[in-house]
């Protein structure tokens, strides 16, 4: 007892091993469902994507068919086009909003903010479905409030559902209007941990706001910028609700995305191979994007 | 980022954390620098919140002038039409009760599971706890919706589909809550679970009786954050219900989007009823929301 007592004092405490039952019971039920609902459907996904499986009755190996299938595929082509578009807007376009909004959250000289807080947290608490309701009624076109002012101020009703390119950035406007709250949550947090004191030595060398920003703030705030824009980007590969309700992926099929495009061959097709290749194409650019954080991250941390 | 501040009581309003520390330059700078940034402030917060304002404005106006013009933006005869059709029509109230059945069931089991987890990985050390703990970083990879098919299969052949029970279980498995709580039982000291040990305590009640109560503000954050993901959820429930008698908010709201024509009184009704319970729980329970630790786990 004594000997391990002076142990604990030298080094930090260590963790024992010769508990093995307790924190097996405690991790017991956690263990079953990773089990059933994670390492057997992420098997059995990866074997069904080299099957023809549609889901019910037998099914054949085709090897590597689905997945040439899939890189002949035109529609499959346009999601994962499209797919890609609508992260490479949506990111930075959340990324700056929230950061200003962070920024002038944090200011000393701003009134009212912790009522102003509530307006940029509430679009987060929103269902995506409920998001793309609301903003299909502002953006309506024969009716909505943003053509209204647009004709009021003499301009000429703009087709933001009936043109593609317009309606998605009607989805990424909402997108990053629904997201600002989770990524300036994030970066409130970064910036309240930067030191007082870097800005007072700043200031009394004479920099400005922008000055103090650029070369405090920004660089300060990198780890977090990182992980802002990585979990951006994992949430924009998913994106499909917001679509479903917003635009129903249209006008036409020209704004299916990725996982509207593996819902429809899986489930309205029966193509449970084929969806399932298309499906590991996904997983392949997540587990891109999450090998990259975790780098990110441990570099951070052995900094 | 620190991991460690998720308990603090301490007031965390940002302006007021800040000043304490500068409220000489406060004093000095003053309203000649309030006026911009406020204005910036409530410039961008109208651009937040104008969106939802005029919504819900606009699903007390009776479904005849939701389209008349001018525009105004307050109801000229205020009517709850709206709501009560859509309370009516097409089993909203049994898609409510659906909805707070999963989310209530799905957010205790979450936490509770989330908490024995996050405690064993924080302060036990055995080569099948490092293996689980790859595991569920591998989670965070590999989200659902990448998984639709296989997870469909393995969740029907289970026998839960077309029941709440196959959109609650998958559900629980959430590794952003044995992370949260992880964190939080890191910063224990491993003092405390000694000294009990020394006084004859065995694992399963330390754990119980001292870890479990002290982790109460973990306890109701990822509660929080538990009951959105499941009552924002849309497409798995989409997946696993085929009986319009079990159907979810979400899936009710999304199938009047997806009429011909658009009643936008029901619309506007549903959707709004739909978004009080966060609302509340949100305002209510502001804190636990503001001050939590969200790191890079945090997603369903």
């Amino acid at each position: 007892m004594t000997k391990r007592a002076s142990d604990v004092s030298v080094s930090p405490p260590r963790r024992r091993s010769k508990y093995t039952l307790a924190p097996l019971v405690l991790i017991a039920a956690n263990v079953v469902l990773f089990a059933l609902f994670f390492l057997w459907p992420a098997v059995i996904g990866l074997v069904y994507s080299f099957t023809n499986y549609t889901g019910v009755g037998a099914f054949q190996f085709i090897g590597l068919d689905n997945y040439q299938k899939l890189f002949g595929d035109s529609i499959f082509f346009d999601a994962l086009t499209r797919t890609l578009l609508y992260t490479v807007l949506f990111v930075p376009l959340n990324f700056v909003l929230s950061l200003l909004i962070a920024n002038v959250l944090v200011s000393k000289h701003a009134k009212g903010v912790s009522v102003a807080r509530i307006f940029f947290f509430i679009p987060w608490l929103l269902s995506p479905i409920v998001v793309g309701v609301l903003w299909r009624w502002l953006f309506g076109e024969n009716f909505g409030l943003v053509n209204y002012f647009i004709e009021k101020f003499g301009g000429s009703a703009v087709p933001w559902q009936s043109n593609a390119d317009l309606s998605l950035i009607v989805v990424v406007v909402a997108a990053s209007w629904a997201w600002t709250g989770f990524s300036m949550l994030l970066f409130i947090a970064a910036i309240k941990n930067v030191p007082t004191s870097y800005y007072e030595a700043a200031a009394l060398d004479g920099a400005g706001p922008w000055r103090q920003f650029i070369s405090i703030t920004l660089p300060s705030i990198a780890p977090t910028s990182f992980i802002v824009i990585l979990l951006n980007t994992i949430h924009g590969m998913k994106e499909y609700p917001l679509f479903a309700s917003l635009n129903n992926g249209g006008p036409g099929t020209s704004n299916n995305l990725l996982v509207q495009y593996i819902y429809q061959t899986g489930f309205k097709s029966g193509q449970i191979g084929y969806a399932s290749a298309a499906s590991f194409v996904l997983m392949l650019i997540l587990m891109g994007v999450a090998i990259i954080q975790l780098m990110v991250n441990r570099r951070v941390e052995n900094r | 980022m620190t991991t460690t501040d998720m308990p603090r009581k301490v007031d965390t309003g940002p302006r007021r954390a800040v000043r304490k520390k500068r409220p000489s330059s406060a004093a000095t700078g003053g309203l000649r620098r309030a006026i911009p940034a406020t204005t910036l402030l409530w410039v961008l917060a109208a651009l937040y919140g104008v969106p939802v304002l005029w919504f819900v404005l606009s699903s007390f106006k009776p479904a005849g002038d939701l389209f008349s013009l001018p525009l105004t933006l307050f109801p000229t005869n205020p009517t709850v039409s709206g709501y009560e059709a859509a309370w009516d029509s097409a089993n909203f109230s049994q898609y409510f009760i659906n909805t707070a059945i999963v989310c209530v069931i799905a957010t205790i089991l979450t936490v509770g599971v989330s908490c024995c987890t996050g405690y064993a990985l924080a302060k036990y050390d055995n080569k099948w706890l490092k293996a689980f703990f790859v595991g569920i970083l591998a989670t965070t990879m590999l989200p659902g919706e990448v998984m639709l098919a296989p997870l469909f299969l393995v969740v029907r052949d289970l026998g839960f589909y077309n029941s709440l029970a196959g959109i609650i279980l998958p559900a629980v498995l959430t590794a952003t809550g044995c992370f949260m709580f992880r964190q939080f039982f890191l910063t224990v000291p491993d003092e405390l679970i000694e000294a009990a040990r020394i006084d004859g305590a065995r694992e399963l009640s330390i754990f119980l009786r001292i870890m479990v109560p002290i982790s109460r503000p973990i306890m109701l954050t990822l509660a929080i954050l538990s009951f959105q993901w499941r009552w924002n959820d849309y497409i798995w429930p989409l997946l696993m219900l085929n009986d319009p008698e079990k159907f979810t908010v979400q899936i009710g709201i999304q199938s009047i989007v997806g009429a011909q024509n658009i009643n936008w009184s029901v619309l506007l009704g549903a959707s709004v009823i739909s978004m009080v319970p966060l609302i509340v729980i949100f305002l209510v329970f502001q804190r636990y929301v503001m001050n939590a630790d969200i790191n890079a786990g945090l997603k369903d």
